[in-house]
């Protein structure tokens, strides 16, 4: 690109823009969506095939009925209504690595649609804010085989010498989750964005239907992206960005797509309908395919599956099985913290509901493992870019520092140091605290020397505490525990200072 | 043991082979043998196989006959040869498809219907010439040359299923597997004199069949006699986990109706729309003869009208051609069969390397139907085409429910004429496609489909068919419709119509 790209402020001031998402999850079921070949991540290539997932001539599809099962329990979790009757199509088009050169997936008759997710966006100023995204669809598909270019310069196809195909990943079960478009976020919509995926993320996981490991693939994201000019009621043009790896590439991504799409239009020109790439390592996006209304996969109906017609009971009892809603487990768990309106919203606002509870679950009081996700790691997870989750901290592992605190082992301090250590990869809590020797000294006899000295260094202050102002005796506790390095229980020092000057 | 002399052991039923295999007066090696002979002698003329496996039916019959004679229990056909359309994935077994896009795969694996003959202990004779991937009525567009009638070599022998039923008219097999999607059992039945049955669609297993168009195609037998049908019928049929389309209930009696042979008290319909302008006097003919013996047999007539089939010609044609061109997209030279270097490109992407396969591998017809059918599922013109194909599907089964209101089974002459001579109809498509014009409603609608011979038109000859048509799962109709009409007219002839055909010993192809 010539033109240098208009800041994000800039692009905002002038378009709005309107995203969408596609998310496809690969399920963990046993075995394939179409045949009874294992799904196994990392097998040596090409060893989970048979006749059916490698498109021989002859063989045929069986639906795996897990399979519909878990697609209509995502269905109902993403309050979708459930088809009473539908159907499997054939996508036609010529790739490689697809064994029939045509996927089997769900065209005009999805499992599940018509649904929405409020999705709690995290912001530093108000506390968070949940948005409705809307559900288009969620359909049941297979997955591709893998290509695998070699002799390139980066494993693309572009200069490649050749290609390896593995045919284990094809005919993995696949539910493509479809947005309807999110208007109206604004600036926001990069973050809207991630959030969506983290949160979906955290449902599927919650139903236990996938691994959803951004990195391997079972979760894969396409982010549609268009923008329009502030004044303008019809939608610019679209363009769908793959190859966005985890959250925080998706919201860098979406930034850099508004960006780069104001600039085109700023400069005159205008989007092109197309597939991009992003680019992990420079943050932009490249051309890929260009995708135009004329690019035609002639859908017609499977011939060779029965249509897919569950049972009103069946997926009433799958909705029995469905993890608790949203709402009724944020009211259930504010009763049980003793939480205020507005502590939840916060707790919520940050993302952090689901680890508060796992560090309540791992010991720590309420009031505790909220202090610690919304503030000291909250600071720290800004500081790197990461989402909360995304840090490389256990809720385990914050409840573990804390029992420290709670049996006076360390103090706040230490136990911030101690996080420190965590994150930098150092291990346990516990094996931070013996490495870097930070547990704190309630040895009285040292503590007393300390304090001993204090007094004898500071007689103004012995002065006021002993006509009664108690709250001098802050400086004194200070100065001990600025010789004790941090290491000394603040309230113990006290309970000293106060006896040998009472 | 009785010896049985080799010519009869070749002009025997498959019924009368078990018969005498299990009374031990001859071997499956014997009768096997036989049979390779056979093929030996006259298949350079008639070109029945594409590929003869002399070393595998031997130590399958081999095997058969060890059992036997250690008493273990076999299936009544065991050690009966067969032979089995090239369309029909055998493992070990090259399979073609009767293309050159398959030319030399040998699959890993067995379709189901193989499978059961396996199992049951047929030995399998060789697999048998076809249309190419089964598109066609006459075996000329078999990408490995035609086959001929034994009838008369310079005539067509039918299709797609040329092969199989010119190999049970030449005595080449006792009985064979076909495959349906049009017509391609029945028709080559009726222009060889042998019987075909397309049984109710998801009646017989599809897995393992390469498919041509999914919801149309039938795998079913080709045999002497309508009673070697219903052994074979029900050998291959009944439910198969494999396939989704499969019928899981449990499969009409089809043997017992067949040695019934009764049609005492049955409403037979002739179909008004089935038979009239176009079709051979001499066609015609038989067909109301076949009638009126019916008729003396007990059973009642009435004529019944299926207004719509008037269009299944038409409906068809969008929706084979759709399903096909899906279906034969999987042939790109990635993981089997032909692959093709673009010339003077060594450094061909995979995009090319497929489509100098595909432009090189695919004969005329099968690019014509893959044009036609990718046409037609084209976003646009989906609703023209393909959307109005199914509608004319469904009035056309709604023809049929309602004429089974008034008949216990439809019957038409199977094919509107007899053999024609090879390269007649080769430049005029829709000549050659006209040959299904009374076959095809049975697919669109799914519903079973029998062809007896009928005798021998008075033009020229050659044999003509007399088709039978029943609700769907009632299969076994076809059958007692078909042996008592069968029993009438061997006993007007003084025995079966292939004892007329030609003997081909000494003859060489055209």
């Amino acid at each position: 690109m010539l033109t240098p790209l208009p800041t994000y402020e800039d692009a905002l001031a002038r378009f709005e823009p309107v995203i969408g998402l596609e998310v496809h999850v690969e399920l963990g079921t046993a075995s394939k969506m179409f045949c009874g070949c294992a799904t196994k991540f990392g097998a040596e290539p090409n060893t989970q095939v048979c006749p059916t997932c490698l498109g021989l001539p002859g063989s045929l599809p069986v639906l795996n009925g897990a399979a519909v099962e878990s697609a209509i329990r995502i269905g109902l979790a993403l309050g979708c209504s459930i088809a009473d009757w539908c159907r499997f199509a054939r996508k036609n088009y010529f790739y490689p690595d697809m064994p029939k050169n045509f996927q089997t997936s769900q065209y005009d008759e999805p499992i599940a649609f018509d649904g929405s997710v409020d999705v709690a966006v995290p912001s530093a100023e108000s506390g968070g804010e949940l948005v409705r995204v809307g559900i288009e669809r969620a359909h049941m598909e297979e997955d591709t085989g893998k290509s695998l270019h070699v002799g390139g310069a980066t494993g693309r196809i572009h200069g490649a010498s050749h290609s390896l195909v593995d045919y284990n990943r094809a005919g993995i079960p696949l539910i493509e989750i479809v947005t309807t478009p999110v208007i109206g976020a604004g600036a926001r919509a990069p973050e809207v964005a991630r959030a969506y995926v983290g949160q979906l993320r955290e449902l599927l996981l919650a139903l236990g239907v996938s691994d959803v490991r951004m990195e391997q693939g079972s979760l894969r994201c396409d982010a549609n992206v268009s923008i329009r000019p502030r004044s303008s009621a019809v939608l610019g043009t679209r363009t769908e960005t793959k190859n966005v790896n985890s959250l925080r590439s998706i919201e860098r991504a979406v930034r850099h797509e508004i960006r780069r799409q104001a600039g085109v239009l700023l400069a005159g020109g205008t989007v092109v309908q197309e597939t991009r790439h992003w680019h992990e390592d420079t943050g932009v996006t490249t051309s890929g395919r260009v995708k135009s209304d004329a690019e035609d996969y002639r859908y017609f109906p499977e011939p060779d599956l029965v249509p897919v017609a569950p049972e009103r009971e069946w997926v009433d009892r799958l909705r029995g099985t469905l993890p608790e809603p949203p709402h009724v487990r944020r009211g259930r768990l504010q009763q049980e913290w003793g939480c205020s309106e507005n502590e939840m919203r916060d707790i919520v606002g940050a993302g952090a509901l689901g680890l508060v509870e796992l560090t309540v679950a791992a010991g720590a009081s309420p009031q505790a493992a909220r202090k610690w996700w919304l503030t000291e790691l909250a600071r720290r997870a800004k500081e790197d870019g990461l989402g909360l989750a995304e840090l490389p901290v256990t809720p385990a592992q914050v409840a573990g520092v804390q029992a420290l605190v709670d049996v006076g082992r360390v103090n706040d301090t230490l136990a911030r140091q101690i996080l420190d250590g965590v994150l930098a990869g150092e291990g346990e809590p516990e094996e931070v605290v013996a490495a870097r020797g930070l547990e704190v000294v309630s040895d009285d006899a040292a503590l007393g020397d300390a304090v001993d000295r204090a007094i004898t260094a500071n007689p103004d202050v012995v002065d006021k505490i002993r006509a009664g102002k108690v709250a001098a005796a802050g400086a004194l506790i200070g100065a001990v525990m600025k010789e004790m390095r941090g290491q000394a229980d603040a309230g113990r020092v006290r309970e000293l200072v106060l006896a040998r000057l009472s | 043991m009785i010896a049985v002399p080799r010519d009869d052991l070749l002009r025997l039923s498959a019924s009368a082979l078990a018969d005498a295999l299990s009374a031990g007066e001859v071997s499956s090696v014997e009768i096997t043998q036989a049979y390779l002979d056979r093929i030996a002698a006259v298949d350079g003329a008639v070109h029945a196989f594409l590929h003869v496996d002399t070393a595998g039916a031997l130590a399958q019959a081999a095997e058969v006959d060890r059992r036997r004679a250690v008493g273990a229990a076999v299936h009544a056909l065991a050690g009966v040869p067969i032979a089995v359309k090239d369309i029909v994935a055998t493992r070990g077994m090259p399979t073609t498809a009767g293309s050159r896009l398959l030319e030399g795969w040998v699959p890993p694996y067995d379709a189901t219907v193989a499978a059961r003959l396996r199992t049951a202990g047929l030995p399998m004779l060789g697999k048998t010439n076809m249309d190419e991937f089964a598109m066609g009525s006459s075996t000329e567009h078999s990408a490995y040359g035609p086959t001929h009638n034994p009838w008369d070599l310079e005539r067509i022998p039918g299709g797609s299923g040329g092969g199989s039923a010119a190999a049970v008219a030449a005595f080449e097999a006792p009985f064979a597997i076909g495959t349906d999607t049009g017509g391609s059992i029945r028709q080559p039945g009726a222009v060889t004199g042998t019987v075909g049955v397309k049984p109710t669609y998801g009646g017989v297993s599809r897995y393992g069949l390469v498919a041509l168009a999914s919801s149309l195609d039938q795998a079913g037998p080709v045999a002497r006699t309508v009673l070697d049908a219903a052994l074979l019928h029900e050998l291959i049929g009944g439910h198969d986990p494999m396939d989704s389309t499969s019928i899981a209930g449990s499969p009409p009696p089809v043997v017992e109706a067949a040695r019934r042979a009764d049609v005492r008290g049955m409403r037979i319909g002739v179909v008004r729309e089935l038979g009239g302008e176009g079709y051979q006097p001499g066609v015609r003919a038989r067909f109301d003869e076949a009638v009126a013996l019916l008729v003396g047999a007990g059973a009642d007539v009435v004529e019944v009208s299926c207004p719509h089939f008037d269009y299944a010609f038409a409906a068809y044609y969008l929706i084979l051609p759709s399903e096909a061109s899906s279906n034969l997209a999987r042939f790109d030279a990635m993981r089997y069969g032909l692959r093709v270097w673009p010339e003077h490109d060594q450094a061909a992407s995979a995009e090319e390397v497929m489509l100098a396969t595909r432009e090189a591998g695919f004969g005329d017809e099968a690019k014509r139907r893959i044009i036609l059918g990718t046409y037609a599922l084209s976003s646009g013109y989906y609703d023209a085409y393909y959307g109005s194909a199914q509608k004319v599907r469904t009035l056309i089964a709604r023809d049929f429910a309602r004429a089974y209101e008034q008949a216990d089974v439809l019957v038409s002459p199977t094919a509107p004429t007899t053999a024609f001579r090879l390269g007649d109809k080769l430049d005029d498509p829709i000549a050659m496609y006209l040959n299904d014009i009374a076959t095809i409603p049975a697919n669109l609608a799914g519903v079973p489909g029998l062809s007896v011979p009928s005798g021998l038109a008075d033009e020229d000859s050659l044999p003509a068919g007399f088709q039978v048509l029943a609700p769907a799962e009632c299969d076994d109709r076809l059958y007692r419709v078909g042996a008592a009409l069968e029993a009438m007219l061997h006993e007007q002839w003084g025995g079966p119509l292939l004892d007329r055909a030609p003997a081909l010993v000494g003859m060489s192809a055209c």
